[in-house]
């Protein structure tokens, strides 16, 4: 009993912060889906959902509140066990990773891990259980098919991910995330201008990583039914969509740390910038502003008092975030609110581009995308690694300028993903005059 | 850490159990798997002696068994895959082909 | 006490998974016992502060080898299994090797109790915060005394891949003639 306590007093926020999580981090990502549909409305020319409460924001409870009455249907010859136990693999995967991100200086969920980095893709990467093994439980053949594809998909694209995340792990010399960005704030610039192609190299693979479009053909709609998802129905349905915006947001929050900058504020260190510690006051200010200048137009009453909450609300956590700056004894939080600002701001906006390009770019068919990942992707990454450790090799032994050196490999490395595509563009002419021959997707 | 004679015995059950599964399953996918059970307890033998005596080589060791074992895992896979398509079997009472 | 609980818990976790691998028909439910196995080994690697070696199993092995048994697996699947007349003998003999051996291993641990020092029943060794920093000391030795294993393990790994890809590989018509 003293021992069980003991355990409490010592543990009991990383336990809290699990429970959180949990609880709502699928609530989060039932937002994150409902601001897709606007955002997708909205690049469509349309409104998007607008009938559940006010503009639309009680949408994801009514889903899930749907999704929870629905009958549970499980195929006659599926195989019970596993098809139970996938959904939450993906689910458990999504959520675990996330207990060693740090969303501010001292804002974390567990303790510090040694290896946080690598804990977070090699834990987000279990994902791919939930998957195959529910495309085999199913016992369909759209579901066997969806699930191999995805599987292969994401395989391919997690080793260029990886290769890619290896140049910021170059620069910053750790994998402890605290100290990742510690070497980014010492840098005074984000990874991302030290090392763009990996961002980028990155960007793409967690796009394919997550199933999103353009490299959503395992689950697209008009391709496989929804490939793995199709027998799944209700909740296990919700658990599988549920773990892919979560895995979303893992993502991100990876690409936010090593790339660009964690919780550091544009331009970290360079003291006569210090006024851009006042932009999150600001920016929330100018929001609260905004929907005070459009609650005036707004055509029904209710909406206007909704409009007016909102502003107030938005005003309440602007004096929150200003308190400090009056208040001295709570200078102590500045940091940790502004971090946790700069950090959600960055996650949000790496979001925001994987849903612009959902809308924009058409989908790739599935041998274009290994053609992709593999010809073009796997060697670029190589080859990015091989150029910043060149250029940090530069820097140290023969005391060239760490600019310098980067800017140069970064020129080397764009010139070799320039013959990559050139390759691809003659090897796409070739076949597509050869075409006796009767291609194997799958094979090769 | 606990004292080593718990992962000692940790590790003992679990090789005991891989050469179970070895000797005793006929599907050959599953032996293969055993084998990685064998594997992971000699990791486990590796880690826990080179945490007693503070030396890394049990666990650099043990990483490139772990990298053994992925190209052993891969290069029996393929053999079992090359088989399959030739005599539509993967169980080893059927691998008979040598037998007079 | 969180020490004991968390081997207690990982190493009951590991060998029930295990016992459950070799027991089961269907192979797809062996392999996904194998994962929590090795799921369970990679706890175990964490508590002995072998932190490298805990993200290490879990992408390599759990998320490399596995995927590939799972897609062989669903390669060679065959719906029906063969019931036929089967040399049984080989389960009760593999039981009774087992035990033996378990003995004999358990009874050399449990006599080691008398060699001065406590045998291998030691209470006390090197406190975790005297540790230094896992991934590094491993990169450093990796790099430095290891290089050469080091440099032969990657062409081992090429060296698997490339056999593996060939043997693998759709044969089409005109490769056989």
């Amino acid at each position: 009993m003293n021992a069980v306590l003991q355990f409490l007093q010592t543990w009991w926020l990383e336990l809290v912060c699990g429970v959180v999580i949990v609880a709502v981090v699928p609530l989060i990502a039932g937002y994150v889906v409902l601001v897709e549909r606007k955002l997708m409305a909205d690049m469509q020319a349309r409104l998007g959902p607008m009938r559940v409460g006010p503009h639309g924001l009680l949408q994801p409870i009514a889903d899930a509140v749907k999704l929870l009455i629905k009958e549970d249907i499980i195929p006659r010859d599926a195989d019970a066990f596993i098809f139970w136990f996938a959904p939450v693999i993906s689910m458990v995967a999504a959520l675990t990773s996330m207990g060693a991100l740090y969303f501010g200086p001292d804002f974390r969920v567990a303790r510090d891990i040694n290896v946080g980095i690598l804990f977070v893709i090699g834990v987000s990467s279990l994902g791919f259980l939930g998957i195959i093994l529910g495309g085999w439980a199913s016992n369909s053949h759209y579901s066997i098919i969806g699930a191999i594809r995805s599987t292969a998909q994401l395989v391919s694209y997690e080793t260029a991910g990886g290769l890619a995340i290896i140049s910021a792990l170059l620069l910053s010399g750790t994998l402890k995330i605290s100290a990742i960005v510690d070497a980014q704030s010492a840098n005074h610039v984000w990874f991302i201008f030290l090392a763009p192609i990996g961002f980028f190299t990155y960007l793409v693979a967690s796009i394919a990583e997550t199933n999103r479009a353009p490299f959503d053909l395992p689950e697209a709609e008009s391709e496989l039914v929804a490939g793995y998802m199709t027998e799944y129905s209700g909740f296990r349905w919700a658990l599988y969509f549920l773990g892919e915006y979560a895995n979303m947001i893992v993502v991100a929050s990876v690409a936010t740390t090593l790339f660009l900058g964690g919780w550091l504020r544009p331009f970290p260190n360079v003291h006569w910038l210090n006024w851009l510690d006042f932009l999150p006051a600001l920016l929330i200010a100018a929001v609260g502003v905004y929907c005070v200048y459009r609650a005036g137009k707004q055509p029904a009453k209710v909406q206007v008092g909704f409009m007016w909450a909102v502003a107030l609300c938005c005003f309440a956590v602007a004096l929150i975030y200003l308190l400090p700056w009056i208040f001295s004894p709570l200078r102590f939080a500045v940091p940790g609110l502004n971090g946790a600002f700069w950090f959600l701001l960055k996650v949000a906006g790496y979001i925001y581009i994987f849903m612009w390009l959902r809308f924009t770019l058409p989908r790739y068919r599935f041998d274009q995308l290994m053609h992709l990942g593999w010809y073009i992707l796997i060697p670029l990454a190589i080859v990015n690694v091989f150029s910043v450790g060149v250029a940090m090799l530069l820097e140290s032994e023969f005391g060239v300028n760490r600019w310098l050196a980067l800017i140069l490999t970064t020129i080397f490395t764009l010139a070799v993903s320039i013959y990559l595509v050139y390759l691809h563009d003659r090897r796409t002419v070739a076949t597509s005059s050869a075409s006796a021959v009767a291609t194997d997707s799958y094979a090769g | 850490m606990m004292s080593p004679a718990h992962y000692l015995f940790l590790s003992l059950a679990l090789f005991l159990i891989g050469c179970i599964g070895v000797v005793t399953r006929r599907n050959v996918i599953v032996v293969l798997m055993s084998i990685e059970l064998i594997l992971n307890a000699v990791n486990i033998n590796l880690v826990l002696f080179s945490r007693i005596f503070g030396d890394v080589a049990g666990q650099v060791f043990a990483l490139f068994i772990i990298a053994d074992a992925a190209a052993e895992a891969a290069v029996g896979l393929g053999i079992i895959i090359a088989f399959f398509r030739n005599r539509e079997t993967v169980l080893a009472d059927e691998m008979d082909l040598l037998k007079w | 006490m969180l020490d004991s609980l968390l081997f207690y818990f990982f190493a009951g976790v590991a060998v029930l998974s295990a016992a459950l691998m070799v027991t089961r028909r269907n192979v797809i439910h062996c392999a996904v016992f194998l994962i929590t196995t090795l799921l369970a080994t990679a706890g175990i690697f964490l508590q002995l502060r072998a932190e490298f070696l805990f993200v290490t199993q879990i992408i390599l092995y759990v998320g490399g080898i596995m995927v590939l048994f799972i897609f062989v697996i669903m390669l060679v699947r065959l719906d029906a299994p063969i019931h036929q007349l089967r040399f049984r003998l080989q389960k009760f003999v593999a039981f009774l090797v087992a035990l033996v051996l378990g003995l004999e291993v358990a009874g050399i641990l449990l006599l080691a109790r008398k060699l001065p020092g406590g045998g291998l029943f030691i209470k006390e060794s090197a406190s975790p915060d005297k540790l230094p920093p896992n991934s590094e000391e491993l990169a450093r030795s990796l790099f430095s005394t290891y290089l050469l294993p080091f440099e032969i393990a990657s062409v081992l790994l090429l060296v698997a891949m490339v056999g593996a890809v060939v043997m693998a590989k759709n044969r089409k018509r005109s490769d056989l003639s």
